[in-house]
């Protein structure tokens, strides 16, 4: 028991369709394109449920900016996130929409208008029982 | 495919009974349903049991109460059109001929438990980290989009509670039997904008159930079958942003088509309509996804009166509704809806909502509404949708 060292923590993103890269500046968003009827995705596809074939899909990077579709500002606190805050649907240019949150703005619906330019940033948001982090994105006014 | 009708039905009090397990409500449920129709669990051929939190054996458990008479039993889990896909499957056993006495049940037992979502390890939750994934969130953002595309104000989805709220005093098997004025609606806390508490339909036990058989056999127990005219159920088409924001709208407006086309009616016909009002977002887009009144023009319908016990606004809320009031808006339907007080008022224990939204349709037809009958009812429709999604809408005619 006493050899076994133990594993170096991790740093590791929160969700599967965020990239890591060597800086927090390097991270992006990674989505998939079915290579059968075109149709992109957020994250790794296997499968596409447009065409229903098995693509092939291509990675492709998404863009680090979009525009805000709609939002709620959600008022219930969890025992880790506090409330309020902006929970919204960004729009990206490359067709797909990601769910987020929206910081950098007070959260309060007349600060946050349909169609708002927002950039995407990445952050440390937990940290579990053996020490690894977790990076999440979120979208801040452009 | 054979005429099905509804011979029986009953629905329990929906509410807490924390000294009552799950099956001992559906049992109850089912009894009532029975004694309704005027038979013995004997002459039951076949049950289908929803119930979303028991894992398996829902339906076997309700029989180990009710009487065990080795019959065939479905249980059925599909979100919250658990209730109403037992029901629907029951119909089409019917339909089809298998059967000729069959009964549905929906059950639910969610105790205090809230609506937030997953619960996992809290370092790798995604909840309120990568944006919201409880319930009143993504019916917030719902509501999000049609202001977004009409200019809907928050008054507008709150004057639906004032209205549910109000329809709930007069039904004794609601969860909660309390009107709340404009002011008190919007003046409730925040939960997910724009739905504030009085938004939100609370969660809670509850089970009920209902009789089908042929339309031929339903003469022998009683004068006043209820006719199936149509039995719906669809699932999510591919949308642009389906994936990451659920649809609600597409997947009941494909129902509704074929709910109106099976039926040979229009939206014009319905007396009235038992709908999905988890959250009081949800009701003025289901307006329009049922065809009630056109696209964008949901808040104004509301407003109107038209959908309001008696197709009119009480005079203890005219001065609510009136600045919110379009004079050159006429609606074309006058179905009333959520007559019940709906899911806001009434409760929302998962797999019983579908089956109780049936049999409060059927005791209007019937004309035992009570107070908050509505007059004359002769068509009306129950609409039903879960999240991942499915919807149900079956339509009922006296």
């Amino acid at each position: 028991m006493a050899e076994a060292a133990a594993a170096a923590p991790e740093i590791r993103p929160l969700v599967p369709y965020l990239t890591l890269g060597e800086t927090r500046e390097q991270d992006y968003l990674n989505g998939s394109k079915c290579g059968n009827c075109g149709t992109m995705y957020v994250g790794p596809r296997l499968f596409c449920p447009k065409c229903s074939s098995d693509g092939p899909f291509e990675s492709v990077r998404l863009s680090d900016h979009g525009e805000v579709y709609v939002y709620s500002v959600i008022h219930q606190a969890t025992p880790y996130v506090k409330a309020p805050y902006i929970a919204a649907i960004v729009d990206l240019p490359e067709g797909v929409a990601v769910n987020t949150n929206i910081e950098g703005v007070e959260p309060d619906p007349k600060n946050i208008p349909f169609g708002m330019k927002v950039k995407m940033f990445t952050e440390k948001v937990s940290e579990d029982r053996e020490g690894n982090s977790y990076i999440a994105y979120k979208f801040k006014p452009a | 495919m054979r005429e099905v009708a509804i011979v029986g039905v009953s629905m329990i009090k929906f509410g807490r009974y924390p000294d009552r397990d799950v099956a001992q409500l559906a049992a109850r449920a089912g009894l009532d349903a029975l004694k309704d129709a005027g038979m013995q669990i004997n002459s039951v051929e076949a049950l289908y049991s929803g119930n979303l939190y028991a894992t398996s054996g829902s339906g076997q458990r309700i029989l180990q109460q009710m009487g065990q008479t080795g019959i065939p039993v479905v249980n059925v889990a599909n979100a919250c059109a658990t209730g109403s896909t037992a029901f629907r499957e029951a119909y089409l056993a019917i339909a089809s001929g298998a059967y000729d006495i069959v009964m549905a049940v929906g059950s639910e037992q969610m105790g205090k438990q809230g609506l937030l979502g997953s619960r996992g390890d809290p370092a790798t939750s995604l909840e309120g980290r990568v944006g919201s994934y409880m319930m009143p969130a993504v019916f917030g953002m719902a509501g999000s989009e049609h202001m977004r595309a009409y200019g809907t104000q928050q008054e507008h989805f709150a004057l639906a509670s004032v209205k549910n709220h109000f329809h709930s005093t007069m039904n004794p098997l609601a969860q909660y039997q309390k009107e709340s004025p404009l002011d008190e609606v919007m003046n409730s806390r925040v939960i997910a904008y724009p739905n504030t508490l009085l938004m939100c339909c609370p969660t809670g036990d509850g089970a009920a159930a209902a009789i089908l058989c042929s339309a031929e056999k339903a003469r022998q127990f009683t004068t006043q079958p209820i006719k199936v005219a149509a039995s719906v159920l669809t699932s999510d088409p591919f949308s642009d942003r389906g994936l990451t924001l659920p649809d609600i709208n597409t997947l009941t407006r494909n129902a509704a088509k074929i709910a109106y086309d099976t039926a040979g009616i229009g939206p014009e016909d319905l007396d009235q309509v038992e709908l999905h009002d988890c959250f009081a977002t949800a009701e003025l887009l289901h307006y329009e996804n049922l065809g009630l009144c056109g696209d964008g023009e949901a808040a104004k319908h509301v407003a109107s009166g038209a959908t309001w016990l008696g197709n009119k606004i009480p005079a203890k809320y005219q001065e609510d509704v009136a600045p919110f009031v379009d004079k050159t808006y006429a609606p074309k339907t006058h179905a009333v809806v959520n007559a019940s007080g709906g899911l806001l008022s009434k409760g929302h224990p998962l797999g019983a909502t579908g089956v109780a939204n049936i049999a409060e349709i059927v005791f209007h037809l019937r004309g035992q509404a009570g107070n908050r009958q509505v007059e004359g009812s002769k068509v009306g429709m129950a609409h039903v949708i879960g999240l991942c999604s499915a919807c149900t809408l079956n339509v009922l005619v006296k």
